[in-house]
């Protein structure tokens, strides 16, 4: 199904399944334990043996030996795997650091080795009596010593990496309120709860990998071309995924080394990456350091934004897109954006939740409450005064939808905005002060062509097969309440089968495009298969109507399963886009509203209230889509206020590599959070009329919380996180 | 993990031969740090000798009007026990502040007196420490040292100490018993268990090879106002960057024992007779020797305004 012209009515309009609030179909197997995530599969044939990573000790280098007498000859061992006895291996596009690493050692941690034994403790015990000798390189570990040697990267995200437009510095110079400021975001870990795993298993030159991974595609082709290895011989099966965050995008080391593994020991092998190794093995969200520049009228217009950023990665990686929001969000007439790169042999630096818009509107959203506090403006007037319809870069391009100023009205409203004291420092509740903050939220809403396969039995069920992947976000149920719309039978009606290789490709889960695209090519497959079962039942009125089960026409009322009665149908087809996502600006908007509170002596800060308005099309689940939305949010909180990979810049790694070090917020600081969905559709995006909520809900909020911080306390801090050591020296005396 | 050989002690008696005669044993109880720090190599006996038989898991009144804890008390019963909660609030906040419930369901009285450091390059193998690997160097002091020490280390080591209860036991004047191989037994201040750095920051306490802690007594109870205020970056489940323990009596004097600035729980007997004089003076008397980092130099303000704010507290409790 072509989809190159915006939706009218359809099927889904009908609302009778799609927009409800369906608990999760997938929610009794989570909840009960018995959801089979990769490491715990046991439809593996032959017991798995147990692999155990072993990674580099030092940042930058060669290994010099390697010395595997003593870890072979321990209890269990059943092979070693290492870059010598790999076999040549290629590296995947969407790979920048080498999977399995040796003699050339590219950061902290990259795999080196992978010991294989009959238990898990003793490949644990084998795996620590590898002897390897380093020599060690000189590395760049430090993102502020090397933002001057930093280059312009060829492109951002596909968009030319630096943009200008009218005169900006003219335009600053000119204005008659300006601001300059410089921002830090740091180094980010996804820190997912199931950590990456695999298990592999041959047959023959046949590959079977159980896996977490949130693109099934990417997976089977990048995995395929590391080995050397036809596609068509490569099997992913990734059904449940605990969290992924974008750390689970790509081919990563369990994946490879379970397949290697079970190639060198001829049985079935399994990875689950160590905690301890997860922080500087894996990708992260790379630190950037940020310069904003505005200028505006005295009236609140803005009339010159800039935005610059730098960030690193290892050679031939790529640039964080802090910038990209700018280009858009504001109007003014004058503009400029500019990105570097440096080069860093920290692990490698690639996508988490909003890569690019997290970042950048950490930024941007405090610069825009500063120069509001300059124009003496209230923060949430002066986004609205700024607010464009079009593409200030290119202003033939409208947004298909942006109701930015509705979400900062509804929210100020819901959360009493105007009981907020403009003069920070000066409200009370005890030994707490308290503070409020807004920030803007704004993603585009990517779309993927996606495909499915659907089936109709004679009992009536319909069965969904696509690879599509469910990250925890509720991909299995929307899919069924789309199937089911669409159709017309009861949710319980629908099988849905995610997650595999042999299912037609989707867009998968990443770049809140999932929910809006995948849904789309399920919705593409129903109507095709409308078409069978209409034919099949040799119906051809206009007034066919798909209802509780049934297939009604005129005065005839067939049981759906009536058009299966002799032979399953089949009906696969490809949602596929069209160019209206890139004519127009297709994108989610929101508004974040924080409360917090800091004790006046410690300086403790902690988030009192929270409230996201979103607008982002139709919602499908509202249930699913608030879970997706708390969850950013409460990732914002944790950017704002305590994650950070804390860089040892003379030996080249994350220092805090485990979950004791690299703190997320608990559920103790995780307040009441309110989340308000605006009721709109957007013909423009699919047949869905929806769009992506998932980054949605963390743009912003760290700014938000920010933005609270400063009115609570008057300490203006522009280097994430915001801890108490940073307020410390302008909190009031003390008595 | 290494291989190592397990076995039960049936006496406290017996675990301590059994120590003695099996260089590099450990005691084990809980296992909530020990058996993490096993499992990536951070230690390695080659002996672990169990004492969860050994039924000190009681807590007694004294004939002096104090309690005595068996070593074996669980953290979750000891924050719970009503004379505990009645007599002495501070070990019970400083308790239930430390971990989570499930941890200190496992964790024991002993136990928690001798965890190790949470230090990050004391936890990374492949880093130099001079307290996981002695003479290797410490990888802290020029590195990331934000929740160090900033009192009391030393060119070799600016470890922590990380237990919140320790902190609390120090303020009450808790006492340790112990029995050595030989079956005598001893009783030592716990202002005297923990050591500092120096040049062995490996050796954490003054008991001797082989001796066990069998309980922790505590004194009467001298009232007061009790308070503990552990500062972190998030709200709970991480440890201290600073923690302030006070016992506060109506006249305006009273103790405070400081946790997360060293590698012992912090309490100058100066500083306690300076608190009626106000914050700085104790502040100035508890860190006169302080040499923080300049990551760390926050947790000396940070105890003053804590300290502050805490005594504040107790006046409003007192009032």
């Amino acid at each position: 199904m072509k989809f190159d012209k915006p939706a009218t009515t359809n099927p889904i309009d009908q609302l009778k399944v799609v927009g409800k609030s369906i608990d999760r179909i997938d929610g009794p197997l989570k909840t009960t334990g018995t959801a089979p995530y990769a490491y715990e599969r046991t439809d593996v044939p032959g017991a798995p043996a147990y692999g155990y990573v072993v990674g580099s000790s030092i940042a930058k280098g060669r290994i010099s030996f390697m010395n595997l007498t003593r870890a072979r000859s321990a209890p269990g061992v059943l092979g070693i795997v290492t870059a010598d006895s790999a076999g040549p291996l290629d590296k995947a596009d969407r790979n920048t650091a080498t999977l399995l690493g040796g003699p050339e050692i590219e950061h902290y941690h990259q795999a080196i080795a992978l010991v294989i034994a009959e238990t898990f403790e003793q490949a644990r015990a084998a795996a620590q009596l590898v002897r390897v000798g380093y020599i060690k390189a000189i590395g760049s570990f430090d993102l502020e010593a090397g933002k001057n040697s930093a280059t312009r990267p060829p492109t951002l995200s596909g968009e030319p990496s630096d943009t200008a437009v009218g005169d900006f510095a003219g335009a600053f110079a000119s204005a008659q309120v300006t601001l300059d400021a410089s921002y830090a975001t740091p180094d980010h870990a996804h820190a997912m709860i199931e950590p990456h795993a695999s298990i592999a298993s041959w047959s023959d030159d046949k590959l079977t990998l159980w896996t977490s991974n949130q693109m099934i595609d990417w997976c089977a082709s990048d995995l395929s071309k590391t080995l050397r290895i036809p596609k068509a011989n490569v099997r992913i099966i990734s059904p449940y995924i605990g969290g992924g965050f974008g750390g689970k995008l790509f081919l990563r080391t369990d994946a490879l080394l379970a397949a290697l593994g079970a190639k060198a020991v001829g049985r079935p092998v399994k990875v689950s990456l160590q905690r301890p190794l997860m922080f500087n093995n894996t990708v992260h969200r790379p630190a950037t350091i940020q310069r904003i520049r505005i200028g505006a009228m005295r009236d609140g217009t803005i009339t010159a934004i800039g935005h610059e950023s730098w960030s690193g990665d290892l050679p031939s990686g790529g640039a964080d897109g802090a910038v990209l929001q700018s280009r858009r969000l504001y109007a003014g007439a004058n503009r400029m954006t500019a990105t570097r790169l440096t080069v860093l042999d920290l692990p490698e630096a690639n996508a988490m939740r909003a890569p690019g818009e997290a970042t950048g509107l950490m930024a941007l959203e405090i610069a825009m409450d500063e120069i509001a506090e300059k124009l003496g403006m209230d923060p949430v007037e002066f986004r609205i005064k700024n607010d464009t319809q079009v593409d200030p870069e290119n202003p033939e391009r409208r947004f298909t939808q942006r109701s930015l100023i509705q979400c900062l009205r509804t929210g100020a409203e819901k959360f009493e905005w105007t009981k907020r004291n403009a003069q920070p420092g000066k409200t009370r509740d005890g030994r707490w002060l308290i503070g409020h903050g807004v920030a803007a939220a704004f993603r585009p809403s990517p779309v993927i062509n996606s495909a499915a396969r659907v089936r109709l039995n004679r009992a009536g069920v319909v069965t969904v097969e696509t690879d599509m992947t469910d990250i925890g976000t509720g991909s299995y149920t929307i899919i069924a309440q789309t199937a089911a719309e669409t159709m017309g039978v009861p949710p319980a009606k629908v099988v849905v089968q995610l997650g595999d290789s042999t299912f037609p490709v989707s867009a998968g889960s990443g770049g809140q495009w999932g929910a809006n695209s995948s849904t789309a090519g399920v919705y593409a497959a129903c109507m095709k298969l409308r078409d069978l079962v209409t034919q099949k039942l040799g119906i051809t009125g206009t007034d066919t109507v798909f209802a509780d089960g049934n297939v009604r026409s005129g005065t005839r009322l067939v049981p759906l399963g009536q058009a299966a009665a002799d032979q399953e149908l089949i009906a696969e087809d490809t949602i596929e886009f069209g160019d209206l996502a890139k004519v127009n600006e297709l994108s989610s908007f929101g508004a974040h509203f924080v409360e917090v509170g800091v004790d006046a002596a410690t300086a403790e800060i902690r988030v009192r209230r929270m409230l996201a308005v979103c607008a982002a099309g139709r919602i499908l689940n509202p249930k699913t889509a608030r879970s997706q939305v708390i969850g950013g949010m409460t990732m914002g909180v944790g950017a704002a206020l305590m994650e950070e990979l804390v860089v040892d810049k003379r030996r080249g790694f994350f220092v805090n590599h485990d979950l004791a070090g690299y703190e997320v917020p608990v559920h103790a600081d995780v307040p009441h959070q309110d989340v308000i969905f605006l009721d709109e559709t957007d013909a423009y995006s699919s047949p869905m009329k929806a769009k992506g909520v998932g980054e949605l809900g963390i743009c912003g909020v760290a700014a938000a919380v920010a933005n609270a911080i400063y009115n609570a306390t008057g300490v203006r801090v522009r280097e994430y996180p915001i801890t108490l050591d940073k307020l410390l020296d302008g909190m009031p005396a003390m008595a | 993990m290494k291989p190592f050989v397990y076995e039960r002690a049936k006496t406290p008696a017996e675990a301590a031969t059994a120590a003695v005669r099996h260089p590099g044993a450990k005691f084990i109880a809980g296992g909530t740090n020990l058996l993490d720090l096993m499992k990536h190599e951070i230690e390695a006996p080659t002996h672990l000798i169990d004492v969860n038989g050994l039924s000190l898991d009681k807590i007694e009144a004294t004939p002096e009007g104090g309690l005595r804890i068996g070593a074996l008390v669980r953290n979750t019963d000891l924050a719970a026990d009503e004379r505990v909660r009645r007599d002495y609030g501070l070990l019970s906040r400083a308790l239930l502040s430390g971990a989570s419930a499930q941890l200190r369901n496992k964790a024991t009285t002993a136990g928690n007196l001798l965890q190790r450091t949470r230090c990050p390059y004391f936890s990374d193998t492949n880093q130099p420490c001079n307290k996981r690997t002695p003479g290797s160097g410490c990888s802290a002091i020029t590195g990331f040292s934000r929740n160090l020490a900033v009192v009391g280390g030393s060119n070799a080591c600016i470890a922590t100490n990380p237990s919140d209860m320790a902190v609390a036991m120090r303020a009450l004047d808790a006492t340790v018993e112990t029995v050595r191989p030989n079956g005598a037994t001893r009783r030592l201040p716990i202002a005297d268990l923990h050591r500092l750095p120096g040049s062995t920051p490996h050796i954490e306490t003054t008991l001797q090879p082989g001796e066990l802690i069998t309980a922790v007594t505590l004194p009467r109870p001298i009232g007061g106002t009790h308070i503990y205020h552990k500062v972190r970056d998030r709200a709970s489940y991480a440890f201290a960057l600073i923690s302030v323990g006070v016992i506060v009596q109506p006249d305006g004097t009273g103790r405070v024992a400081v946790g997360g600035v060293a590698h012992k729980p912090w309490r100058v007997e100066s500083a306690d007779s300076a608190m009626p004089s106000g914050t700085k003076t104790v502040t100035a008397r508890l860190f006169a020797d302080a040499r923080p980092t300049d990551a760390n130099r926050f947790k000396l303000k940070l105890v003053e305004r804590t300290l502050a704010s805490v005594l504040m507290q107790a006046k409003e409790v007192t009032r």
